[in-house]
């Protein structure tokens, strides 16, 4: 374990020439940098009241400018995930699993079974990395490898962004400045572009239109769902997605999907809804803590899947034509056919 | 003995974390324990206590929180070990936000919950900028975009870190942070060690119980605030 004070750099003198130095004085309320051009030269320049009361010394400084601006790097994305496997554990009653299981990027994978069968400890072995440690005594492999111990105790390693139900924006920001901020630690080259595309893809899969300045906080279920989806699919570095019930938010679930797919994320659903369960290319069905079976949907499943997605759509309609006032007072075959199929 | 410090805002989460790393650690046949740092009043010895966990509480009263704590570490661990305990872990809310319970060559750890904002950790001070691990909870209940945000700003302040995160109530995360507790330092001496930061120099009237406002009253080190007036660029 490192003593994050003992690293010996007290007698470095860091540059002080770009941007993100002044962001660092300007946060911490420092004096500005003005003309000195190393963190020494602007130290031994101010007062000495400066120098003895305002809680700082010459090493705390090269340590927290050091952090400032390494931040971007410990937060880079690692390379990219190719494939996932999990290798069989045991069930409940400790006999062997039956599969073990490979996903690869643009995968959709749904998981099914009741409460308690083990869904949640399956998709924990996943966030974990578990590496025959855990209670199942699943292995996780990234790329047909053990991944990085490191990596397992250090939230940045963890390859999983989680999207459920319960989760809300609790930031006291307007849509834009929010996904400027996270556009921003990653680093990306172009900040303005990836927000606009989270915006416009969001607004495309939620049912009612918001703007990015509509508070976070302000915005329906649905609407942060959409959000929240679309940020997962652009700006989070994580390759894999793991969707826990988000079925009646009011979101478009067959764009959400896609927006994964074309951006090569693996997907995890843990759903009973049935649009959502048979969209996967495989289904997941957990049991006794165990996977039972893996079923791949049969052509009938598949054009099953394309009627409720009409479904789907003729629903959505519904309601968004109850939300402008109207009434749903045509014969129910009127008001399931129509052009939406 | 491992001696391990937590310290982090009040109602972060501290101790449910404690509480699920712990218990791991029990389940593989450690002895564990703990100590609670508090000023007025705790009553979380009785929850470590019902998990079969020993556990002291300090209350600090009417003395510094950190000066206590640091005046009274050496007879907990000499306590810690009577009992022959694997790990202790010292708990305390970094009160101030100047201070921080962290020492040289033990485990650090400081606790923060994502809905105290993503300015919290700018604002917090030495308790995560001396940590060696951040644990980060209440995360199940915002999203990942703000989860990824709240990580940068804790990297803002400390990089060297490890940092997770942690539900406190389901316990996710937290056999993570008990293979980090059982690897921490064993038996790094007490006496004759540091602090990691030193705690503030005020020694003031109000140190001693002086509560008349006034200049008259004001002894001691004394800071003022600096106001800048209109008109006077």
């Amino acid at each position: 374990m490192s003593d994050a004070f003992a690293l010996g750099q007290a007698a470095a003198d860091p540059p002080l020439n770009d941007s993100r130095c002044d962001e660092f004085l300007l946060l911490n309320r420092l004096p500005a940098r003005a003309a000195h051009r190393t963190l020494r030269a602007w130290w031994e320049a101010q007062t000495w009241d400066f120098r003895t009361e305002s809680g700082w010394d010459y090493e705390r400084l090269v340590d927290g400018l050091a952090a400032f601006i390494g931040a971007h790097a410990a937060v880079a994305d690692g390379a990219p995930l190719h494939s996932l496997e999990i290798l069989r554990g045991l069930d409940k009653s400790g006999q062997p699993e039956k599969f073990d299981l490979l996903f690869e990027p643009g995968d959709v994978v749904c998981i099914v079974g009741p409460t308690g069968a083990g869904k949640s400890r399956f998709l924990a072995d996943i966030e974990c990395l578990a590496q025959g440690d855990t209670p199942t005594g699943r292995v996780v492999r990234l790329d047909g490898q053990a991944p990085d111990p490191e990596s397992r105790f250090t939230g940045e390693g963890k390859i999983v962004a989680q999207i459920t139900q319960n989760m809300n924006f609790v930031m006291d920001l307007a849509v834009a400045d929010f996904l400027r901020m996270h556009a921003e630690s990653r680093a990306l080259a172009a900040p303005e572009s990836a927000m606009q595309r989270v915006l416009d893809a969001a607004i495309r899969m939620a049912g009612e239109p918001f703007g990015p300045e509509t508070p976070l906080t302000q915005l329906s279920g649905g609407q942060s769902r959409a959000l929240m989806i679309a940020d997962a699919a652009f700006l989070s570095p994580k390759p894999v997605v793991l969707i826990d019930e988000i079925e009646n938010a009011g979101v478009d679930r067959t764009r959400a999907l896609e927006f994964f797919v074309d951006q090569g994320k693996i997907v995890l659903l843990s759903t009973h809804d049935p649009l959502l369960a048979l969209s996967g290319a495989r289904r997941l069905v957990i049991r006794n803590g165990a996977v039972q079976q893996v079923i791949e949907p049969s052509p009938q499943e598949e054009a099953n899947r394309l009627r409720l997605a009409a479904l789907d759509r003729r629903l959505a309609c519904m309601r968004e034509r109850l939300r402008l006032g109207e009434r749903l007072d045509e014969p129910w075959e009127t008001l399931l056919g129509g052009s939406a199929t | 003995m491992k001696l391990v410090t937590v310290a982090g805002p009040p109602s972060s989460g501290k101790t449910a974390v404690i509480l699920k790393s712990l218990a791991h650690l029990q389940r593989e046949g450690r002895r564990v324990g703990v100590v609670k740092f508090d000023c007025l009043s705790s009553h979380d010895a009785d929850l470590f206590r019902k998990a079969d966990i020993p556990a002291l509480t300090g209350l600090s009263g009417n003395f510094c929180p950190d000066h206590y704590f640091i005046t009274n570490i050496e007879d907990c661990a000499a306590w810690g070990r009577r009992l022959e305990l694997d790990v202790l872990v010292s708990e305390s809310a970094g009160l101030c936000n100047r201070c921080a319970p962290h020492i040289r060559g033990h485990l650090a750890v400081c606790v923060l919950d994502h809905l105290s904002g993503v300015h919290t950790p700018r604002k917090i001070g030495p308790m995560l900028k001396t940590a060696d691990l951040v644990l980060v909870t209440k995360g199940d209940i915002v999203s990942q975009a703000e989860r990824e945000v709240f990580a940068f700003r804790v990297r803002q302040v400390n990089v060297k870190a490890r940092l997770l995160f942690v539900n406190g109530i389901t316990g996710q995360g937290s056999w993570e942070v008990s293979r980090l507790w059982d690897s921490a330092p064993d038996d790094a001496p007490l006496t004759g060690g540091r602090l990691r930061f030193s705690v503030p120099a005020a020694v003031c009237s109000y140190c001693l119980g002086e509560t008349e406002i006034g200049e008259d009253h004001q002894h001691g080190t004394v800071r003022k605030i600096q106001i800048e007036e209109a008109g006077h660029v």
